[in-house]
């Protein structure tokens, strides 16, 4: 049944590749229409393979694969070749033809096409306008930047006004200042033209950047998936744990550690990261628990962050009281929305 | 050259010189043309290529292997019988090109495989994601991308036909190589030897020089 809200379904996907290992061992995923979708994992979870299924440059072993309602595995050479123009495609290493320049690379799927040389040049122009290029036309890509490079592998991957748009760790090869750029871009041409966007990437802060949606992979399974919102702020799989952990710092240096004061002789010492997201940000929580539970709190650290607009809180804090205490104010800080999670020292850097 | 070489020799040189000439451009011409589809051949149905095919890959490459192995000189003759057949007269000139265009059309495909695949595999990759035949990826990646190799390749050819066209007259195919022998080896002539020698040299710096200029201006990776 065509759904035109889904723009990707990926139904038990499975893929051995020889030697036995599995990089998609039962992989289902749905990717609704207009988001910017995120796929984080390690080298070798099955991401990269994952992406590839989408446009069939990989072919899974088995499942089903349907991009825009159409089913990709059931079409012959030419419909597939068809259907691939739709669905445009950016890569970490940019791969341009070295010999074309800017604008006979954002021309190349034009001509594979078959549009007119006329059509193509005013597209071309228009592209090169679109990502800010307009003055570099003429350059080859040698003689372009990092980010200027990714720029026409973007403009060329939009260039048959596909309405998906499939990325390949586009920002891994570039320095974190170009990789803003280049995600503001994403992000922006996603509002412009409508587009869906498929990510994949090893780096948790393309994720909070600009994706509405996560999923996680590991060992060619997805451990977790959800808005990336919710994902952040109560991560569940330990590997998600980690990875949300490098961007917004979860850890506790054990000089910090050494120097918070021991607990006197009937009162436990618990380390712990509060999550203040939406509503609950309204209570007074760090005072009115003291109160109710007759338990010490000492604010170790507090930052606010923001996930696309959404602008959350995280306090780590170490609580002295009673083991019941702790535990009653753990439970009641969770009835009220606080997201709450044993802080783990780790060894200094 | 008054008195340094007798009229007659002149002659003799130029009409070497056209013999070597035709040897080595003829043969390279059907090198090119037999060789690149050859090449295509050997990358496109090698293992993970675009129209994998051991069927194909492992009877091509033999025959490019067993063309390979045989000395210059030795297949010259062994191959009369077909040279006979394509060019109507086992000896002289044309008959040289037969055998030459055979060695230079295995010569020529080794090193055009090496070019093709030097294509960077995200090339191709990008050219399937955008939904391009197998033909347009052929016309528009491996053989644009890989032009400056595949020039830097037929150089190497010419410059080796040099050499091969020297054994022509083994069948009577005249040139440079032949004249050298003839008249400055068996009738000890030091000066034709050193003239031929010298000319060998101009011709070969020259393909080269050529040949690389040609690859400086294709290459535009930096």
């Amino acid at each position: 049944m065509p759904d035109t809200d889904t723009m990707i379904r990926l139904q038990d996907l499975r893929r051995v590749f020889a030697g036995g290992q599995a990089a998609l061992d039962g992989v289902s995923l749905t990717v609704p229409a207009g988001r910017i979708f995120g796929v984080v994992g390690r080298s070798g979870a099955g991401k990269s393979t994952l992406l590839r299924c989408v446009n069939l440059l990989e072919r899974p072993d088995s499942g089903r694969v349907s991009v825009a309602g159409a089913d990709l595995l059931a079409l012959d050479r030419t419909a597939l070749s068809a259907a691939r123009g739709r669905i445009g495609m950016v890569f970490q290493h940019f791969n341009l033809l070295s010999r074309r320049t800017a604008a006979e690379n954002i021309a190349l799927p034009l001509e594979i096409a078959g549009q007119s040389a006329s059509d193509i040049a005013g597209r071309v122009s228009e592209l090169l306008a679109l990502v800010g290029l307009a003055d570099r036309a003429d350059a080859y890509p040698a003689q372009l930047s990092g980010g200027q490079k990714q720029r026409v592998g973007i403009a060329r991957a939009l260039a048959n006004r596909p309405s998906l748009m499939l990325c390949d760790e586009a920002t891994s090869a570039l320095d974190p200042e170009t990789t803003g750029d280049i995600l503001r871009l994403i992000a922006d041409l996603r509002h412009k033209l409508g587009l869906t966007v498929l990510l994949i990437t090893h780096e948790m802060v393309v994720v909070k950047a600009i994706c509405d949606d996560v999923a996680v992979m590991e060992h060619g399974r997805i451990i977790e998936q959800g808005r990336v919102f919710d994902v952040f702020t109560r991560p569940s799989h330990p590997t998600t744990q980690r990875f949300v952990a490098e961007v917004i710092g979860t850890g506790l240096p054990e000089s910090t550690l050494a120097r918070l004061p021991v607990p006197g002789p009937d009162a436990e010492r618990q380390l712990l990261r509060l999550l203040f997201a939406g509503p609950s940000s309204t209570h007074a929580v760090i005072s009115e628990a003291s109160r109710r539970f007759g338990i010490d709190i000492n604010i170790i650290s507090g930052r606010i962050d923001e996930i696309g607009t959404e602008p959350f809180g995280t306090m780590a804090v170490a609580v002295y009281g009673s083991r019941d205490a702790l535990a009653d104010a753990t439970r009641w800080m969770r009835d009220i929305g606080i997201g709450v999670e044993t802080l783990t020292p780790e060894p200094a850097a | 050259m008054n008195g340094f070489l007798s009229p007659a020799l002149q002659d003799l040189l130029v009409d070497a010189s056209v013999e070597t000439a035709e040897m080595v451009l003829a043969a390279a011409g059907i090198a090119v043309l037999l060789g690149l589809p050859l090449a295509l051949g050997l990358v496109l149905t090698a293992p993970r290529g675009l129209a994998e095919s051991a069927w194909v890959n492992r009877p091509l490459g033999l025959l490019v292997n067993a063309v390979r192995s045989v000395p210059f000189i030795i297949l010259m003759v062994a191959i009369i019988p077909l040279t006979r057949l394509l060019a109507g007269t086992s000896i002289g000139t044309e008959a040289a090109i037969v055998p030459l265009a055979i060695a230079a059309t295995a010569f020529i495909a080794r090193l055009f495989e090496t070019a093709l695949t030097g294509v960077d595999a995200g090339l191709i990759e990008a050219a399937q994601s955008m939904g391009a035949s197998r033909m347009q990826i052929i016309t528009k990646v491996l053989i644009p991308e890989s032009a400056p190799g595949l020039i830097a390749a037929t150089t190497v050819t010419l410059v080796s036909l040099v050499g091969y066209s020297a054994m022509a007259g083994a069948i009577g195919g005249g040139g440079l190589g032949d004249l050298g022998i003839r008249f400055g080896y068996q009738r000890f002539m030091p000066t034709v030897m050193a003239v031929v020698v010298g000319l060998l040299i101009v011709v070969v710096q020259a393909l080269q020089s050529a040949g690389d200029a040609l690859v400086r201006r294709l290459s535009h990776t930096r």
